[in-house]
């Protein structure tokens, strides 16, 4: 093995009454990587996160951080987390809250590399309260890093940030993996884990459906949409290799596939008379279900 | 201990941290700071040493030292807990402390320590006010023993407003909060002694557990003829008890 897991999930899983939020999952992070937990809303990335950081108790399965349960404090000293929101107390300063924070730690930054690498130096005497919703979104990143943890946890941490600062937050987040840090951001935008991760982990409906790297989760999800009217029936279209998810209606047929071209020859060829055709791109949603369905008929076949 | 778990700060460093930022954030709070300071010194300036008048075998001012210093020490408990911790809840900060490097007991200890700090502070501000104003005699131990009652009689209303703070969320824990303090302070006899009130309402006070608070309070300055140790705090015992356990079944269940 080439590689250390720092942390992992064996197992996992976690309802929440009816509703299955995570399937028993295997997940294992490996020291110095940044790993993308990529998916829509309600996908399981929260889920993920919040066994890794102690918040959530497994129902079945563990989840283990260097070695330890996360849900012991003292575990979480290796640890940093920035939630997806965390309204901090109002009247303490920035310096403040920073204090308060790398004080859990064994080995914290200095305070001045803290501010610094959040972008925090000139208002670190302004209180929470008077900070712009960008600036309070720092500081919660701020409290993440302060304490010089070897792995970051980090929930969305681009939502509701311009472009500038995403490029910044991007920029810094680089910083620290040169640091050697160890970094699992949840993401829902394809293009943030490009640009960041080593690896991404695709999730949707509660499990994982891939866990590549950029290039190779891009090539997976690289199909295209088409629509047309064709006498051809769904039930017969679905029996093709290429074909992922069909959905007809009315006289409107539309296929979602992952190899569109050999799709095209193949739809051209056995329909002469389909009309009304349109080659659309696939939404990360789309590309998801594509996936789903590729998953889905390897496991039946 | 195990192995891979890193060590650091120690927990009672960790604790006491916590409960200084605790303290230092409320303060800055004037919604909190002001209300839990300054009313219980300005009705007891108010209604023991402006408004004349005699209690027969009472000593006004020092009957509501006692009863002043109850309802002085149950507001911080009862909104540092009950505010506090719904409105936490709600914003998320909680969720932030459960995945800290710190145990989720030093976020409740913070809390204790700030309500009791709170509450000294009004206990010193109303024994300077009933002293140095009101001519009140009391010797340093009987006072020890009086702000030892008081501080430690904060537990059930910490206990109640943990409660509340786990059942309600945000804002409308303010409102829960108030119509349980301001009702109960007055029917406790904690504004102004209970036999200026209808025999129906002296009855009824045994229900509060303020009264009780109060009943122990007065009786550590000879000021209540029929005080019952053993009955008052067992009251509260068991009021502490109670509400603590319905809490920690409301908050296991989030």
């Amino acid at each position: 093995m080439g590689y250390a897991s720092i942390a992992e999930l064996r197992g996992a899983s976690k309802r929440y009454g009816k509703h299955i939020a995570l399937q028993p999952t295997d997940l294992s992070i490996r020291a110095g990587e940044v790993l993308a937990l990529l998916g829509p809303n309600g996908a399981g990335k929260t889920t993920v996160l919040g066994l890794l950081t102690g918040r959530l108790s497994a129902d079945a399965g563990s989840a283990r951080l260097f070695g330890a349960d996360p849900r012991d404090w003292r575990a979480r000293r290796r640890i940093g987390v920035m939630l997806q929101d965390g309204r901090l107390p109002e009247t303490l300063r920035v310096s403040e809250h920073i204090a308060l924070y790398a004080g859990y730690y064994p080995k914290p930054r200095p305070l001045e590399e803290t501010l610094e690498l959040a972008g925090l130096t000139d208002i670190a005497q302004r209180r929470y309260e008077q900070l712009s919703g960008g600036q309070q979104r720092r500081v919660q990143f701020a409290l993440a890093i302060c304490g010089r943890a070897p792995l970051l946890f980090v929930d969305e941490p681009t939502v509701g940030l311009d472009v500038e600062a995403r490029r910044n937050f991007w920029q810094v987040l680089g910083q620290l993996r040169a640091e050697g840090s160890s970094i699992v951001l949840t993401t829902h935008y394809l293009e943030e884990a490009d640009a960041l991760a080593d690896r991404i982990v695709l999730l949707a409906g509660g499990r994982i459906f891939a866990e590549d790297t950029p290039a190779g989760i891009k090539a997976r999800a690289s199909g295209k949409r088409l629509r047309c009217r064709t006498r051809l029936s769904a039930a017969m279209l679905r029996g093709w290799p290429e074909v992922g998810k069909v959905h007809v209606e009315g006289e409107r047929t539309e296929i979602c596939s992952h190899a569109p071209e050999v799709l095209l020859r193949r739809l051209l060829a056995a329909d002469a008379d389909l009309v009304d055709l349109e080659v659309l791109p696939l939404s990360l949603e789309e590309a998801f279900l594509t996936l789903t369905a590729t998953s889905a008929s390897k496991e039946a076949a | 201990m195990n192995a891979a778990i890193a060590t650091g700060p120690s927990l009672v460093g960790l604790c006491l941290r916590e409960a200084g930022y605790e303290f230092l954030r409320q303060l800055r709070t004037p919604a909190v700071a002001v209300p839990t300071l300054a009313f219980p010194l300005v009705f007891y300036v108010l209604f023991g040493l402006v408004l004349p008048g005699k209690w027969g075998q009472y000593d006004k001012t020092a009957y509501l030292l006692a009863t002043y210093g109850v309802f002085g020490v149950i507001g911080p408990a009862l909104f540092g807990f009950g505010v506090g911790l719904a409105l936490e809840r709600h914003s998320g900060w909680l969720e932030l402390k459960r995945v800290s490097p710190m145990p989720i007991g030093a976020y409740f200890f913070s809390k204790i320590a700030m309500s009791l700090g709170f509450g000294l502070i009004v206990v010193v501000l109303l024994s300077i006010a009933a002293i140095g104003f009101g001519g009140v005699r009391i010797d340093p131990i009987t006072w020890l023993k009086l702000t030892g009652v008081l501080l430690v009689g904060t537990l059930p209303f910490c206990a109640i407003g943990l409660w509340v703070g786990s059942l309600v969320s945000g804002q409308a824990a303010v409102a829960v909060i108030n119509l349980i303090y301001l009702p109960m302070s007055v029917l406790s006899g904690l504004w102004l002694p209970l036999f200026a009130f209808p025999v129906i309402l002296q009855k009824f006070a045994v229900i509060w557990p303020a009264w009780h608070l109060a009943q122990l309070a007065l009786g550590m300055i000879g000021q209540a003829q029929d005080a019952k140790l053993v009955l008052h705090t067992g009251v509260l015992l068991a009021t502490s008890v109670l509400f603590l356990s319905l809490a920690a079944l409301k908050l296991r269940e989030r």
